[in-house]
Formats: structure tokens, C-alpha cells, sequence
């Protein structure tokens, strides 16, 4: 039986040593007098911990065996594709020491990566090009929205209404409010796809452009993405594709080839970079035909030499240098390790991880799957409704059980034209066996939801520690975001 | 393709299929339409694929096409060459960490909360700010989600920087603020180096959203007058946002203590090295005032409790966050750079109280240095008389492209050109009194 390691470790701000130092500062022999005005001088001394180089290592290590990734177990978590990450790409570490400010000339080395990557991305996706400026999706969703917006003023009209599909995810509606749409949503239809007659009946001269994912958070191919591309660009509205679920189709159909104009891909969901525990990914935004222009810069082109270039109508810049390029040679390292052979198996084989997991799953009793009659591609959506019906187990508990079984959890209540959703995505690199585990799991706790209840919503009991305090963690009167504030509620405010 | 390290089901395609009930994968696609299905291999990497050693072998064949530098650049604006402990990228490569995702089950992921806390605590501590998030992507989109911040809080719509600026800051300002259509007003520098303090306070504050200065500016001058500023601020219901370079707070007035609303910085100088740009740490904290916390941006971790009374972390005050507000949300920011705000917190927890003020000081030293021998030795003068921390801006008596060219040849990256005789040089603890004298030697050579 798995358990996770608990430690009842400090926080390192609580460690009690004094004079310690765990990092020796260089010193050169200088004589030079601090002159800087005393009324500019740092007052107080930071709270800073006082610990050795031991010590340090050995809280982190004892925070990391309370952590959980990809290396220790499956991660089925829907919309975020944790995939292996191979160890290859920790290996890029010679590039870590070149400065974004760099003459060109002497770093044609990782242009030349990058110039590589915008031409793979580009190729991969259907598209013309790539600028490699957004370190994550969200970010290339803002660049993608605000790309529409200046298109469409530039054409001298101002179009206010940016649609996003009701089951989008929360980044689409926004990052177009961030850049001063106003959202309407497309309702599903019966089938989970875009209902064509919504779209027919919003689409207008007021619409700047349609926000859309295909396969969609349902891991369902909207099959009419041409009519849906067609009545876009009816109008002159700009087709964006959220890239967050390519992997699925990945080397079968790219999205310029389905009418997108522009696409943002997560390279920490398709492509390989390590997720970090929230951060940092790497992204790229890519465009085609007439959107191409208004890419974010700096873009890397080739002549006798590589440099960086500006689009004519580069929408500016989103990052403050070159993106998250450190994570663009793990990406590329993993793109060396496949080859084209290899990323063009990447959609058939998380596609078919998936629909083997439905075929495992068919017929659990309380859960339930929207057009049960559709494959699947990257991922699939329970609903776990009747089963919360007739046991008072949610989604939430189910969640929870399976980190009691050394699982990690589906992403839970997404997307929200689900209920009780459980968002389950395999990804291509889990062997067969764990996928029978994984759904063995399912069934067990489905099975004792029927029998005793209690069982599955008295979970997790074999993690580090137990369900925790929502309202103690989020009240105005307790919230405790810092040390900081931990400490001037202490009774007598002391200072260490 | 019948096998591959990271493909594991090559070899049970057929038993999976069966499974399914269908015969061939490209079943499982009908629902795409025919004509739009690719029916070919894509035009990645180098058509097959590479082993590791194959991989190695093309990873430094582009790192030799890098010019080879004898020392790390003498360039900041924004991005700093630092000395990284050892115990970071140990620390970091922990697989529990870094293949871990977002920690939406805080059960399993206390180890990783309890870290971002950490992080959290102790830029609060070296900040004096009671709130930090969990990290934006770097400086630029943590200054322009501030500006946004303060936008929502009192609805209007000018923000007020300095020239003195990052220039490159501006920009992705500008991108970030302009489909809200926000406007930026610019003050400009006085002969010493820092904010024009007269022109700031002879502005129209009516319509001001905020104010932001930054700290040392981009010339690396140390402003000296910032109370003025968050009391201007003050009195006319304008946030205040500072931009610090986490570094200098080993010696210099922290933001809590100058009375900022907002401060922002990037926490790339703690402990990540430069990668060419990206990914560093966006740095954003905030007063403990409920009217800013609840229009803060980002990811935060607290402090509770568990079912058994045990202490425990979790992501908090999530009603701010895009997958529960929607288009309602503070920000559209979801991945944001957590192994990086990891990085600080352990350089921070390992220079500690001592060692970030003991570095500070090497860092003034030995860019004072640097400017001292650059004056001894006659090759121009330096551009601002006010002091100066980590970087100054030097006019030299010659053409700067001409000079900088020069050091290339002799493997020296100069600093940044700013003009036609003028740069901006970075000058930290990596850089020896050796390697300052060969730069300066050098460059005598050539001027
Ligand atoms: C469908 C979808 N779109 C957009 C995003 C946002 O991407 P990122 O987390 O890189 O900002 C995500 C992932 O969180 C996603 O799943």
C-alpha cells in the first residue's frame, strides 16, 4: 500500500540557528566606501533565516518527498497533458549562461534554435510563422486576442465581441477581457460540439473573432470546424486556436489547415517541457497569412546571418527578452529525440491511450459520458453526477481516493458544461499496464462508493496530511499568505 | 517506428485497438474530415529520431556556434549575471518538484505549497511587503499586471512612469495595458539621474491610475527621494508600484518601508541563471489591505490547517483566479514560473540575513571599482552625478561601437550601448578584479 512521507518540518523561517551562512560570498580586496545617503540605507536587517548549507539541502529534500510529479506517478490531470518529461532535456545547461542583450553575432547558436523551433512549430501547426515571445498559454492567448484587436482597428473599426465556446477554459473569456472584449458564449450542443445554429445566429459585423480549442475540453473533434471557419471569416472575424489540446491530433490534421489564424501552443502541455510544479512553461503564438505581421517581437529570421526582427505590425512585446528560451531547449531537445517520425505518432497514441481507458471504463456504474458513441482524442470527461446522487460520493472524493491510491486526481468540476466532471487525460507516454491499474482504481472506489460511502469521502488518509481548511485558509480573519502575517498575529509581535 | 524510450505502447497497439473494438487507429479520426487529415510525417527535428548521444552531439554543435566569452558579460538592463549556488539546481531537479503540476491537491503536494510559501515569506521579509504571490513570468508582465491592478481599484486610466525606466519594461507595459487603452504619461530625468520630482508633483492627478518609479533606475542611479513619491501618491488616491531590483535591498530602503502599495522586480538576480532571457521570476507584492489583495493577480499559497489539526498549505482566495471568474478574473494567468520562485527561496534561505546585505555590498564595491579605474584611467565620465548601485552609464571619450567590437575580439562583452559614446555597464560578484582590470586595459587599448 502506497504513503506518501510526512515530515513535521519547520518552515524555514522557523529554524532557530544564529551566524549561519549556507553560501559563501566572493570577496575581492577593495577599498571603497559605501556612499550612498543614510536616509536610503536599508533600516532593518531582513528576516531572513540563519542556516548552514546542510540544513537547507535537508528541508527541501524533506519538502520535496511531500510533493508529487510525473516521476512518481500517473498524472491523468484533463487540459494539462502531463507527459514524460525526458531527462535528455536536462542537459541544456551550457546555454544557460548567454545574456538576452548579447550582440547577435555572438550568440547565433541559440538563434539558430530558435529559428529551427519557430520553422518546426510553424510546420507542425499549419501555420506561417512563430514568435517564440510567450513564456506560457495565457500569455499567447493575450498576444492572440490582442493581434485580433489591432487587426480589426487597423481595418478602422472597432469590434467589441469576442466569442469563446462555454466550455472553453478560463483563460479564453480572460485573456479577451484583458484585452477589452466583451465575451459571448457558444453554447454546446447535445453533442458537446458547437452548436452551428448559436453561431449562425450570433455571428455579426461586431464580432472580432472566435476563441476555440479542436479537439475541444471535452477531447471531442468539433467536426464542423470548416462551416465554424467558414461563418468566421464570413465576417472578417480572425479564427484562434487554443493549442493547449493539440497533442491529441498532433500529425493527423493541423489547425491552419482547419482555418485557424492563429494558434498558441503550450510547449509544457505538446512539446515535452516539465510542468515545475505550476511553472515556468514555454509557449509560441503562430499565425498565418495576413495575421503573420502583428506577431509579437522579437521573431528570429535567416539571412547570411540570424537576427532578430520586428513585424511590421508587431502587436509589441509580451515578454521582456526572448520568451522562456531555456525551456525552448528542453522542447527542443525532446523534438530531436522523437524526430518527425515520432511527433507524428504523437496524436495516434495519445488517442489511443484514451479510448483504450474509455473501453476499460464503459459501464462503471454512476458514471456517465456525454455522446458515449464518439471517440475521444487527447482526453475524456466523466460525469460523476448519478454517482453523486446515489451515494453523496462527488467528484471531489473521487479525486481524493485515488491519491490514496498513488494516482494523482483528473482535473475536477472542468469544463463547466459538465457536471461533477472528471477530466481524465492519459497522454501517449503511460504504459498500457498503469492505464489498467489506473481504471482498476476507478472501479474499486466506484464499487465502495455503493457499499459505505464513508470510505471514499473520509479520503485521503495515506497522503502527508489530511483534506484541508478552506474557510480557516481563505477567512479575512485568518488568512495567512506570508510568515509575515503569521507573525504580527503572534501574541507578543516579537521579532526572532 | 517499432519502439521508442518515450513511447511506450508501440509494441500493444493491436491489443489496445481490440480493446476498443476497432481495427486500425485512423478509426478513431473519422470524425475529422477526410481531406483536411495530413497524409504525411511532419517536418520536425531531422525526420528520425536521435539517440541522447546524437542529441548531445547537436546541442553542442550550436553551443559552439556561440561566441566563447572569457568572462560573463558586463551586461544588466534587466538581467544580471549572478554566482548560483550549487545547491540550487540539486535542490530543483528534485523529480517530485519539478514534473509536478500546479498543486490543485494540496494533500499530496504540501512539500511543493509549503515551498511556494516559503518563497512567499521570504521575499515579504526582504521586500517589508505582507503579500507576495506565487510568481509571474518576470518584471515586465509583473509591472504591467500591477498597472491593471491598480486600474481596477480606482478606475482610471493614466499610469505615470519615468524615463528612467527599462526601456524594454515600457514595451511590454505598453502591450500588456493597451486593450484596456490605458494611457502612459512619461516623467522625465533630472541632470543628477533621478525622477523629476517637480514635474511629478506638477501633474493633474485626477485621472492618474498610478505611479511607478524604479529602483536603482535604469541607469543604475539609486533614487533617493522615493517618500516623496508614495506621499504625492497618498494624497491623491494614487497607487503607488515600485519596480526594485531584489538584490540592492541587502543595502537600500525597502519598498514596505518607503510606503509602496505595489512592488514589482524580477527574482531572476536570486539564483536563476541568465537563459538567454527567460524563463526568470516576476516578482509582485502587496500591502495587507483586503481592497489590494482582492484585486491582486496570480497564485497564492496560505497557511491552514488539516482534518487532524495539522498545519497546512493550500492555494488561496482562488475567487480572483481565471477558471472560477472567468472573464471576471484579476488576471488570465494560469502557468506561471514556480520552479523559479523555488530557486529564490532557496538562495534566499541559504545567503540568509547576512549573506543578501554582504553581497549587496560586494556588488556596490566592485561596480565602484570598476568606474573608478574607467575615470583613473581617463577614458570618459560617468553620465549621472547621483550614486549608483550594480550599474553605470559611461561617456567615453570615443565611439562606443567601435570599442565594444574591440573587447569582442579580445572575448569581453561590453556593456549596453545607450548613444553613440555611451553604455550601460553591470558590474556584480562574478566579475573579478581581474577580469574588471583586463576590461578597462582593454579598452585604454583601443580609445
Ligand atoms: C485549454 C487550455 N487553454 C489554456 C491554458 C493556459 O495555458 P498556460 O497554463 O500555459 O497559461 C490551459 C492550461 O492551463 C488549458 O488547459
Amino acid at each position: 500500500m502506497w504513503r506518501q512521507a510526512y515530515w513535521d518540518e519547520p518552515l524555514i523561517t522557523e529554524y532557530k540557528g544564529k551566524g549561519r551562512q549556507g553560501f559563501l560570498v566572493p570577496k575581492e580586496n577593495i577599498e571603497a566606501e559605501i556612499k550612498l545617503p543614510e536616509k536610503i540605507r536599508r533600516g532593518r536587517e531582513p528576516e531572513l533565516p540563519e542556516v548552514s548549507e546542510l540544513e537547507v539541502v535537508r528541508h527541501f529534500i524533506r519538502l520535496s518527498q511531500m510533493s508529487f510529479g510525473v516521476d512518481t506517478g500517473m498524472m491523468p490531470l484533463g487540459s494539462c497533458t502531463m507527459k514524460y518529461n525526458p531527462k535528455i532535456e536536462e542537459e541544456t545547461g551550457v546555454f544557460e549562461r548567454t545574456h538576452p542583450l548579447q550582440d547577435q553575432d555572438t550568440v547565433q547558436g541559440n538563434l539558430e534554435v530558435m529559428y529551427e523551433m519557430q520553422r518546426w512549430l510553424a510546420e507542425a501547426t499549419g501555420m506561417d510563422e512563430c514568435s517564440l515571445q510567450v513564456p506560457a498559454g495565457s500569455a499567447g492567448e493575450l498576444a492572440g486576442v490582442l493581434m485580433i484587436r489591432k487587426y480589426h482597428r487597423e481595418q478602422n473599426r472597432r469590434r467589441g465581441e469576442m466569442l469563446v465556446a462555454d466550455s472553453a477554459h478560463g483563460t479564453n473569456p480572460a485573456s479577451a477581457a484583458m484585452a477589452g472584449f466583451s465575451v459571448i458564449y457558444i453554447k454546446s450542443n447535445q453533442e458537446g460540439l458547437v452548436d452551428l445554429d448559436v453561431l449562425k445566429g450570433t455571428i455579426s459585423e461586431n464580432v472580432a473573432g472566435f476563441m476555440l480549442t479542436n479537439p475541444n475540453t471535452l477531447g471531442l473533434f468539433e467536426e464542423n470546424i470548416k462551416e465554424i471557419a467558414d461563418l468566421v471569416h464570413s465576417v472578417d472575424g480572425v479564427l484562434y486556436y487554443d493549442g493547449a489540446n493539440l497533442n491529441g491530433i498532433l500529425g493527423i490534421v493541423r489547425p491552419g489547415d482547419m482555418g485557424f489564424d492563429i494558434v498558441h501552443l503550450n510547449l509544457h502541455k505538446t512539446f515535452g517541457v516539465p510542468h515545475g510544479g505550476g511553472g515556468p512553461g514555454a509557449g509560441a503564438v503562430c499565425a498565418k497569412g495576413k495575421m503573420v505581421e502583428y506577431l509579437p517581437y522579437p521573431v528570429v529570421v535567416k539571412g547570411d546571418r540570424y537576427s532578430l526582427v520586428k513585424p511590421e505590425r508587431s502587436i509589441g512585446k509580451i515578454s521582456v527578452f526572448n520568451g522562456n528560451f531555456g525551456n525552448l531547449m528542453r522542447s527542443y531537445a525532446y523534438i530531436l529525440g522523437l524526430g518527425g517520425k515520432g511527433v507524428s505518432m504523437i496524436g495516434k497514441m495519445s488517442t489511443l491511450a484514451t479510448n483504450y481507458l474509455i473501453a476499460k471504463l464503459r459501464g462503471v456504474k454512476g458514471l456517465e459520458l456525454m455522446a458515449p458513441h464518439r471517440f475521444r482524442k487527447h482526453e475524456v470527461v466523466f460525469s460523476a453526477k448519478k454517482l453523486a446522487e446515489e451515494t453523496g460520493v462527488t467528484a471531489f472524493d473521487v479525486a481524493k481516493a485515488l491519491l490514496d491510491r498513488g494516482f494523482y486526481a483528473p482535473t475536477i468540476y472542468f469544463p463547466p458544461n459538465v457536471e461533477e466532471a472528471l477530466m481524465i487525460e492519459p497522454t501517449e507516454t503511460e504504459p498500457v499496464e498503469v492505464l489498467d491499474q489506473f481504471a482498476e482504481a476507478i472501479k474499486e472506489i466506484v464499487e465502495k462508493a455503493y457499499i459505505n460511502p464513508s470510505a471514499i469521502t473520509s479520503t485521503p488518509q495515506n497522503t502527508a496530511v489530511g483534506r484541508l481548511d478552506q474557510v480557516k485558509a481563505n477567512h479575512p480573519s485568518t488568512v495567512t499568505p506570508t510568515y509575515r502575517v503569521l507573525r504580527s498575529r503572534l501574541p507578543n509581535q516579537g521579532r526572532k | 517506428m517499432d519502439n521508442h524510450p518515450w513511447l511506450p505502447n508501440i509494441s500493444r497497439i493491436q491489443d489496445m485497438l481490440r480493446e476498443i473494438g476497432v481495427e486500425e487507429i485512423d478509426e478513431l479520426f473519422q470524425d475529422v474530415p477526410e481531406d483536411l487529415i495530413l497524409r504525411r510525417e511532419l517536418k520536425v527535428g531531422y525526420d528520425s529520431p536521435l539517440s541522447e548521444e546524437e542529441i548531445r552531439w547537436r546541442l553542442g554543435q550550436v553551443a559552439e556556434r556561440n561566441l566563447k566569452l572569457k568572462y560573463p558579460p558586463f551586461l544588466g538592463a534587466g538581467a544580471y549575471p549572478h554566482s548560483i549556488p550549487s545547491v540550487i539546481k540539486f535542490i530543483l531537479s528534485r523529480s517530485e518538484f519539478y514534473t509536478a503540476y500546479t498543486p490543485y491537491q494540496p494533500e499530496v503536494n504540501q512539500g511543493l505549497l509549503q515551498a511556494l510559501f516559503e518563497y512567499q515569506s521570504l521575499m515579504a521579509e526582504l521586500l517589508e511587503m505582507d503579500v507576495v504571490n506565487s510568481s509571474h513570468y518576470d518584471w515586465g508582465g509583473s509591472l504591467a499586471e500591477a498597472v491593471l491592478m491598480a486600474h481596477r481599484i480606482n478606475g482610471r486610466r493614466k499610469v505615470v512612469v519615468p524615463e528612467s525606466i527599462n526601456p524594454l519594461h515600457e514595451q511590454v507595459l505598453r502591450t500588456w495595458i493597451s486593450g484596456k487603452e490605458l494611457e502612459v504619461v512619461k516623467v522625465p530625468t533630472g541632470k543628477d539621474g533621478k525622477v523629476d520630482l517637480d514635474f511629478l508633483s506638477s501633474l493633474n492627478p485626477d485621472e492618474i491610475s498610478s505611479v511607478y518609479v524604479q529602483q536603482p533606475n535604469f541607469f543604475g542611479v539609486v533614487e533617493t527621494e522615493l517618500e516623496y513619491v508614495t506621499e504625492w501618491a497618498r494624497k491623491n488616491n494614487v497607487v503607488s508600484i515600485v519596480g526594485v531590483s531584489p538584490l540592492s535591498l541587502g543595502l537600500i530602503k525597502s519598498p514596505g518601508e518607503l510606503g509602496f502599495d505595489i512592488a514589482v522586480g524580477d527574482g531572476q538576480e536570486l539564483g536563476i541563471p541568465l537563459n538567454f532571457g527567460g524563463p526568470y521570476s516576476g516578482i509582485l507584492a502587496t500591502r495587507m489591505d483586503m481592497k489590494l489583495v482582492r484585486q491582486m493577480p496570480g497564485r497564492i499559497v496560505g497557511m491552514t490547517q488539516d482534518v487532524n489539526g495539522k498545519r497546512g498549505f493550500t492555494l488561496i482566495l482562488q475567487t480572483r483566479e481565471q477558471f472560477a471568474r472567468r472573464e471576471k478574473a484579476t488576471s488570465n494567468i494560469t502557468t506561471n514560473e514556480a520552479l523559479m520562485a523555488l530557486a529564490n527561496a532557496v538562495y534566499l534561505s541559504l545567503l540568509g540575513r547576512n549573506g543578501i546585505k554582504e553581497l549587496a555590498i560586494e556588488i556596490y564595491k566592485r561596480s565602484h571599482y570598476a568606474l573608478k579605474r574607467m575615470e583613473d584611467e581617463e577614458l570618459g565620465t560617468r553620465k549621472w552625478e547621483s550614486d549608483f548601485f550594480e550599474e553605470f552609464t559611461f561617456v567615453f571619450r570615443s565611439d562606443y561601437d567601435r570599442i565594444h567590437s574591440e573587447l569582442l575580439k579580445r572575448g569581453i562583452h561590453g556593456g549596453l550601448k545607450l548613444g553613440p559614446r555611451e553604455a550601460l555597464f553591470c558590474v556584480t560578484e562574478v566579475h573579478t578584479k581581474r577580469a574588471i582590470d583586463d576590461l578597462v586595459n582593454a579598452i585604454k587599448e583601443v580609445v
